[in-house]
């Protein structure tokens, strides 16, 4: 056989057909690696210290290539709407003590550790060791305190220690002054929703991952949600109160004068009026399914 | 006629050179020519003239720039064809970690022969190149010669009909040059082709049927050894015996070129009565008269100066 | 067929002779050691670590033969000038690379095998008895081996037309950069833009992937590997390695030798 004939017989038939062939059995080999990872997740559960001095000085960059597996893990078990997040908190833990100065491993870390689940793995504690390591090996970033208040204070509902990391972390050269002020505000007056709508627009603002954002504002929009229908719950009283009768729809308000116009939550879609007389969210609204999986107050 | 062992038309090779291998460099220049089944056939010329790559254009080593070639009838393209081919490398370098034995056990294996054949051939061969008591030792530890003798013993192993040789004299002794001599007049003998290159003239002469000048990449001739080397006029040589004292050879002597205690002249061939004349009459004693045959080294060199000077003019000229 | 079979014998001969198999003696030097350390430990890990380390020096050595062998296969033949007598021989240049696959691969198959019949007798030793569990640790060497058959094809590929040196960067990278194949498929759309994640999108099934073979962690556990995935890995590999050989083929028939 020539050699132009056979350049071209492997250009056009054997590369095309066989990278066609191998994308096919890629399909299969991943779907039967995946079945096989679910039932204990990809992670080899050697020490961390193990695996650094296995790494040597290569650490910082496995702790990059570990950080990638974090968010791939969290992402597709997003996908797969799974509950179980168990490997969240080894797989941080390794990526940390392989690169302790790893931050946005914290902060990811921090966030969904401590959401419960499905969100997240559901264990605020390890979230506190991890942000306390992280503090450790970083003291000059006053963020981490940030997080460290934000742990105490929406997952494990202690004010005062939320409020002596805020403080704490004011006294870090550099840090935001609303930090002083966020001790001061829910040592004062403990738990709010005002104070927990600062605290989640803070991170909105701040973050730069946006995983992070995304949670931020869904935080935000069922805060937002929550506070209109305890306005709505207000007006509804009021119109009952007036009219001696429960209102059928948010229509009925609007005639009396006591809305502008019907009101809609975040995501743009109309209040209405629950089963039990209360306002609530549309059926449509893509906040109805959201709002059991996210702790808020 | 019958068909030519040999038939190469047109053969061209360019080489790509310089940077980026922009530019190429020619190395062979359609050379056309014939090797006749049982002729032995020397390709002779200097360094880098493109012996070397024609033989390696012939077994499929390096491909051709444009022109074809055949071996028995066959393209040089056609793989199958080497089972009736035999070829010796130039400076031959084998597996180190093989014996002389094992190496060709495993060509053999090549062509086909069974077990038995295969111990008997090797036998044979090793016998035929006299490397019977080496036969067991790891060719790195083999001297020059002793290589190219297994270069000979694998080149000849399976009975071919055609063999190329590729310097097969480099890098032998005396002696080793006469054993080679003798395999290849045995080859000869047994009607087989052969084609091989040399520098060494004397052994062409002596071998070869046929001969090829090849200088700067481009057939310089194909004859005959008698025939290439017919092209110049013979002269004679007159060698004498004179008194220099003597004044009536002063004139003769005078003439003459000192060749340790006798004095030789050379005339052309016409000229050597009227010359054997003067010496007569230069009361010289005649010692004996031989005729000058040019040797290949002399044509040789001739036609590198000549190329040499075309190649000086095409540079002078800018082209 | 039988001069492809020649071809690879005398590989693997060359191999032995050059005393590759040696690697086997550290090999065996190494489960002694790590038996015995093994045994100090008492946490019920001592199979898992046995079972990791063992995999990965199989892997390993592997590797480190795969390549160093693997990408002098054709240009030590072509530097030393031992592949003009060969040539002359009725033996197509395809017949001569299949063959230095294949010698090279019998080469690693011997050693593997080795190596797993010591990880075998280690096992037994910390165990005292094996189970279908440990079956999976031994699919996971045969992964390992088709992993290294495909090295080997690589670096026969680079070994056709670029140094040793240029070889040797050119496969280790490959390598390393098909254990990233899940990575780069994956990778966030927002970060790179559109455009760079199709194009890694592509580059990660063009690349072989060998994470495919990676069942380290099933086989430390004693997990059971479904025998369908055994067959896929193998077309795999046997897809992988025949589209680098055809290339290399195509490669080094056009190669005029120095």
């Amino acid at each position: 056989m020539n050699r132009t004939r056979s350049t071209a017989i492997l250009l056009l038939v054997v590369l095309p057909l066989g990278f066609a062939g191998i994308w096919r059995l890629q399909h299969g080999i991943d779907k039967q690696l995946g079945a096989l990872n679910e039932e204990q997740d990809q992670v080899l559960l050697r020490s961390g210290k193990m695996m650094k001095l296995m790494s040597l000085e290569y650490a910082p960059l496995m702790a990059d290539i570990y950080w990638t597996r974090v968010v791939q893990y969290y992402g597709s078990k997003g996908e797969r709407h799974e509950q179980n997040l168990d490997s969240l908190w080894p797989l941080l833990d390794l990526t940390t003590t392989l690169d302790p100065n790893l931050l946005p491993a914290y902060r990811f870390g921090s966030t969904f550790l401590a959401e419960a689940r499905p969100v997240g793995a559901g264990s605020p504690e390890h979230a506190v060791e991890l942000i306390e390591r992280g503090i450790h090996e970083n003291p000059d970033y006053w963020r981490l305190y940030q997080d460290l208040g934000n742990i105490y204070y929406f997952s494990m509902r202690d004010n005062e220690k939320a409020a002596a990391a805020y403080d704490a972390g004011s006294k870090v050269p550099g840090a935001a002054p609303w930090m002083k002020i966020m001790a001061a505000r829910i040592a004062e007056r403990g738990d709010t929703r005002q104070t927990s709508r600062l605290l989640w627009s803070e991170i909105y603002e701040s973050t730069q991952d946006a995983t992070i954002r995304d949670n931020a504002k869904m935080h935000l929009m069922l805060l937002k949600s929550d506070e209109d229908k305890e306005q709505l719950d207000l007006l509804l009283a009021e119109f009952a109160k007036r009219f001696a009768r429960s209102p059928k729809s948010l229509q009925d308000l609007v005639d009396a004068g006591m809305l502008r116009g019907i009101p809609v939550d975040p995501e743009r879609f109309a209040y209405v009026i629950g089963k039990d007389g209360h306002a609530e969210l549309n059926p449509k609204s893509p906040l109805l399914k959201d709002e059991p999986l996210y702790r808020r107050f | 006629m019958s068909a030519p062992a040999i038939e190469i038309e047109s053969l061209t090779k360019d080489y790509p050179t310089g940077f980026l291998h922009l530019k190429t460099k020619r190395s062979l220049e359609n050379l056309s020519m014939r090797v006749e089944e049982g002729e032995a056939f020397g390709f002779l010329g200097p360094n880098g003239a493109g012996k070397s790559t024609t033989i390696k254009l012939l077994m499929g080593i390096i491909f051709p720039t444009s022109g074809n070639a055949k071996i028995l009838g066959r393209p040089i393209s056609d793989v199958e064809m080497h089972k009736d081919i035999g070829y010796l490398p130039e400076q031959p370098y084998f597996y180190d970690y093989l014996t002389a034995a094992e190496l060709l056990d495993y060509f053999a294996r090549f062509y086909g022969m069974n077990s038995a054949e295969r111990k008997e051939r090797v036998a044979k061969m090793l016998k035929k190149v006299g490397l019977e008591t080496a036969g067991k030792i790891q060719l790195r530890k083999y001297s020059k010669g002793m290589l190219q003798r297994v270069g000979l013993a694998q080149a000849i192993l399976h009975d071919p009909k055609v063999v190329i040789l590729d310097e097969p004299m480099s890098g032998l002794d005396p002696i080793g040059r006469r054993e080679v001599r003798d395999i290849i007049l045995d080859l000869k003998r047994e009607g087989k082709t052969v084609l091989f290159s040399t520098h060494i003239l004397t052994d062409a002469e002596m071998l070869c049927d046929k001969v090829g000048v090849i200088v700067g990449g481009k057939l310089q001739g194909v004859g005959r050894p008698d025939d290439i080397v017919g092209m110049k006029a013979h002269e004679m040589e007159i060698l004498f015996d004179a008194d220099a004292s003597d004044l009536r050879s002063a004139a003769l002597v005078a003439k003459a070129t000192k060749s340790g205690s006798r004095y030789s002249l050379r005339v052309p061939e016409e000229k050597v009565f009227a010359a054997l004349e003067e010496v007569r009459a230069g009361n010289a004693k005649l010692a004996a008269v031989t005729p000058i045959k040019p040797t290949l080294e002399e044509y040789f060199l001739h036609l590198i100066e000549k190329e040499r000077a075309q190649a000086a003019a095409i540079e002078v000229s800018g082209k | 067929m039988s001069r492809v079979a020649a071809v690879a014998w005398n590989t693997f001969r060359e191999a032995v002779r050059d005393r590759v198999l040696y690697n086997l003696v550290f090999f065996a030097l190494l489960l002694i050691a790590t038996a015995i350390l093994v045994g100090q430990i008492s946490i019920g890990i001592e199979t898992i670590v046995l079972i990791s380390l063992g995999l990965s020096a199989i892997s390993v050595i592997g590797l480190l033969i795969a390549i160093f062998t693997g990408v002098g296969l054709v240009s030590k033949e072509m530097e030393k000038r031992t592949l003009y007598a060969l040539l002359s021989k009725p033996l197509r240049r395809w017949e001569f690379l299949a063959g230095k696959f294949g010698g090279l691969v019998l080469t690693l198959t011997v050693n593997t095998a080795a190596m797993a019949v010591g990880l075998l007798f280690a096992l037994l030793c910390v165990k005292h008895s094996l189970d279908g569990g440990d079956a999976t640790t031994f699919i996971a060497v045969y992964f390992i081996l088709l992993k290294l058959a495909i090295v080997v094809a690589l670096a026969l590929l680079f070994s056709c037309f670029t140094s040793q040196l240029l070889a040797i960067l050119f496969t280790a990278g490959l390598y390393v950069a098909g254990l990233f194949v899940s990575e780069m498929r994956n990778l966030d759309g927002s970060r790179v833009g559109p455009a760079m994640k199709v194009f890694f999108s592509w580059i990660s099934y063009l690349l072989p992937n060998f994470q495919n073979f990676d069942v380290m962690a099933a086989a430390a556990h004693g997990k059971h590997l479904p025998g369908i995935l055994i067959l896929q890995n193998t077309l795999y590999a046997i897809l992988y390695c025949t589209i680098v050989l055809s290339s290399a083929s195509v490669v080094f028939s056009r190669r005029n030798l120095k």
